[in-house]
């Protein structure tokens, strides 16, 4: 980005890109992470499931260009990027409900999978150039050329801001949000209603996981907007400690991604003004950023407010 | 260790692990066979590029040698119920502390002063990094996994500013580094070999660590707080300390592994530092089931595989994530296995028949 006609005014302007921009990842896996953890697991291979929905999504949007135009392949690659997730999430539920299992350590063994299986299909899509998603143009009314690229909104992060009430109204007024508490908070209970606690569980993480794949789709089909093996930084387990700091409510969810999306733009918008001495270091602010947030909001006297019963037991 | 009352239980934790390990082989096969590779040509193009030769058996152990420390990284903190995944981080840590110690101590101390500066830096500077995850952990309930996690990054984060710009040699341009250990302070090889004396290192960090889990007071009280943390504390052990005493030594052997890596192989940090041996450390203790000794054998399997990755894209033209491929597919089945503990007869110990005496009736 040229800010210099800006000046410093383009170092805010550069992070509420950033909110607007990068925040999406972060908004869908941690929706994702949520209803799983809401059932009581916890899933950490979100960030596989990241990785191999951004390789999926740009490999069928590539491939599929020249079959259905380049107006639907990239839709056609999000859609693929889900299932690809569901089908990892279908083995990190099924694994993580046998007895015995830690789903700490089965979703560390995900990451491995699901970063392999990603570098080693994508190893052909590296180089070549895949049918991006749109975007909405609300910077039209500007003439400033960073405020029109600042304000380019991808519709997929609209629809994650939707997902965000529709997924609170669920858990809050449903009855199979009712369940998913229910066996999330005291499995005892939720058996004594009646409920399969694996049933509910498999779903919501194959759910969840989907909604991760999602996320990876937009990385590697909207920002940054090619595959590499380095495209994502982490975002997928930052999330799972967003979702702590957003005590399990989707609607802080969607505040958190925001704040995530502006700290990980910090340190490009401080290198566009010319500050490149800690560019590294201002690179990892949303590292620090998330160690600092559970440092202060989590406590060893008690137990976090949202926090589902049953999460972090074997049962 | 092999007691004759406890055979089966002893052939129950070998024999479960190595199916599994064989098991994953032929999933592994069969994921080969799909991308369109002939699998045995693959399976022995492994054994070859790890224990084919003398020559690539070497290679095999000196890719060994930092996976036993980092995998004691995850492993130590098992044994107390914590899952601590930053081995990366404390390698990378203990890498570039080591580097520090090394340059400023070089120019005036002899070698082994030099190698013996360099391995305390890399041990304190692990053990702190993983030390303050257990603070972390016991002040402030702060998740364990996930900080670790998080520290791996801006541990790297934190190397590369430090070589991108305030130790960097500015003779490095293509890839920024440190100013180089003179050749003459750098670890040695094992005489009649290649192998550097790292791998003894890890060899001997491992079996300290075995002792002192299961041959000491420290350990006993580690395992008894790691198997209930409630029943601990009425016994009054002091459960923060030993937290935070497990994480510091399972970072410093991670930070140990950094400085092996430094002063045998690369001889500078930079970001070739940053090679996974601490996500295949974790996959290591994972396997050995957090037993040290075994994580050394389990380290030269796995070194063996790694080493191989490379003549897979060379000789069958799979791609280099090949390996990971199949480190997740190792994991994901020894996780698996994790729940057959236990439900095979033959390794259930016959129920005892006590001897016979005058105040026990056998009948009944």
């Amino acid at each position: 980005m040229a800010t210099e006609a800006l000046g410093w005014w383009g170092v805010p302007l550069g992070i509420m890109a950033g909110m607007l921009r990068g925040s999406a990842p972060f908004l869908f896996v941690s929706l994702g992470e949520c209803l799983t953890e809401k059932s009581g697991k916890v899933n950490l291979g979100l960030e596989g499931t990241l990785l191999t929905g951004a390789m999926s999504a740009y490999a069928v949007s590539y491939l599929s260009e020249k079959t259905v135009g380049s107006a639907i392949a990239p839709w056609l690659g999000v859609l693929v990027a889900g299932l690809a997730g569901m089908v990892l999430g279908f083995i990190h539920a099924w694994l993580s409900q046998q007895p015995k299992v830690n789903d700490v350590a089965v979703g560390i063994a995900m990451i491995i999978f699901g970063s392999g299986i990603a570098f080693f299909f994508g190893k052909p899509f590296i180089q070549p150039s895949a049918p991006q998603l749109p975007a909405f143009e609300l910077g039209a009314w500007s003439n400033i050329p960073q405020i029109q690229s600042a304000l380019k909104v991808s519709p997929l992060l609209m629809v994650g801001v939707l997902i965000a009430p529709l997924m609170a109204w669920f858990f809050k007024s449903t009855r199979w949000g009712l369940f998913i508490r229910a066996v999330g908070d005291s499995p005892d209970a939720a058996l004594a209603m009646g409920i399969s606690i694996k049933k509910v569980r498999m779903l919501c993480i194959i759910a969840g996981s989907f909604l991760a794949g999602i996320g990876g789709a937009y990385l590697s089909l909207y920002y940054p907007g090619s595959w590499t093996e380095r495209i994502s930084s982490g975002q997928g387990l930052m999330a799972v400690a967003l979702v702590i700091f957003a005590r399990w409510n989707p609607i802080q969810c969607l505040w958190a991604s925001l704040l995530f999306g502006g700290a990980q733009s910090i340190g490009p918008a401080l290198q566009a003004v010319g500050i490149e001495g800690g560019y590294y270091l201002f690179n990892a602010s949303p590292y620090i950023l998330t160690l600092l947030i559970m440092i202060i909001t989590c406590s060893p006297k008690k137990t976090l407010t949202g926090a589902p019963g049953a999460l972090g037991t074997l049962t | 260790m092999l007691t004759y009352s406890r055979w089966r239980r002893t052939l129950e934790a070998v024999s479960i692990p190595i199916a599994a390990l064989i098991f994953s082989l032929f999933l592994f096969g069969l994921f080969c066979a799909a991308a369109g590779a002939n699998p045995f040509a693959v399976y022995g193009a492994i054994y070859k590029a790890a224990f084919g030769s003398w020559f690539a058996f070497q290679n095999t152990l000196i890719r060994a040698a930092p996976l036993m420390l980092t995998s004691l990284c995850t492993a130590l903190p098992a044994r107390l119920g914590l899952v601590i995944i930053g081995n990366e981080g404390a390698l990378v840590m203990g890498g570039i502390a080591a580097v520090a110690a090394g340059l400023s101590v070089a120019d005036f101390a002899p070698p082994i002063v030099v190698q013996l500066a360099m391995a305390i830096a890399g041990i304190i500077a692990g053990g702190l990094w993983i030390g303050a995850v257990g603070a972390l952990r016991h002040y402030r309930a702060v998740n364990e996994t996930i900080s670790s996690l998080l520290m791996n990054y801006i541990a790297i984060a934190l190397l590369n500013h430090l070589v991108g710009g305030p130790m960097r040699d500015p003779s490095s341009l293509n890839k920024p580094s440190t100013f180089p250990i003179p050749d003459i302070d750098k670890l040695g090889t094992i005489p009649f070999t290649r192998v550097h004396y790292g791998l003894l290192y890890g060899i001997v960090v491992c079996i300290i660590a075995y002792y002192l889990i299961q041959r000491t007071t420290f350990g006993f009280a580690a395992r008894t707080a790691g198997g209930n943390v409630k029943a601990a504390r009425i016994a009054g052990l002091p459960v923060g300390k030993l937290t935070i005493a497990i994480c510091f030594l399972a970072g410093s052997s991670a930070g140990l592994a950094g400085m092996v890596e430094v002063a045998a192989v690369h001889g500078r940090a930079n970001e070739s530092l940053n090679a996974n041996y601490g996500y295949a450390g974790i996959l290591v203790a994972f396997i050995a089931r957090h037993n040290p000794i075994a994580a050394s054998v389990v380290a030269i399997l796995l070194g063996g595989i790694l080493a191989s990755g490379s003549i897979l894209q060379r000789q069958l033209g799979l791609p280099d994530a090949t390996v990971y491929v199949f480190q997740g597919l190792v994991f994901l089945v020894v996780l698996y296995s994790e729940s057959l503990y236990g439900r095979f007869a033959i390794f259930k110990e016959p129920d005892v028949v006590t001897p016979p005496t005058s105040s026990a009736p056998l009948a009944g």
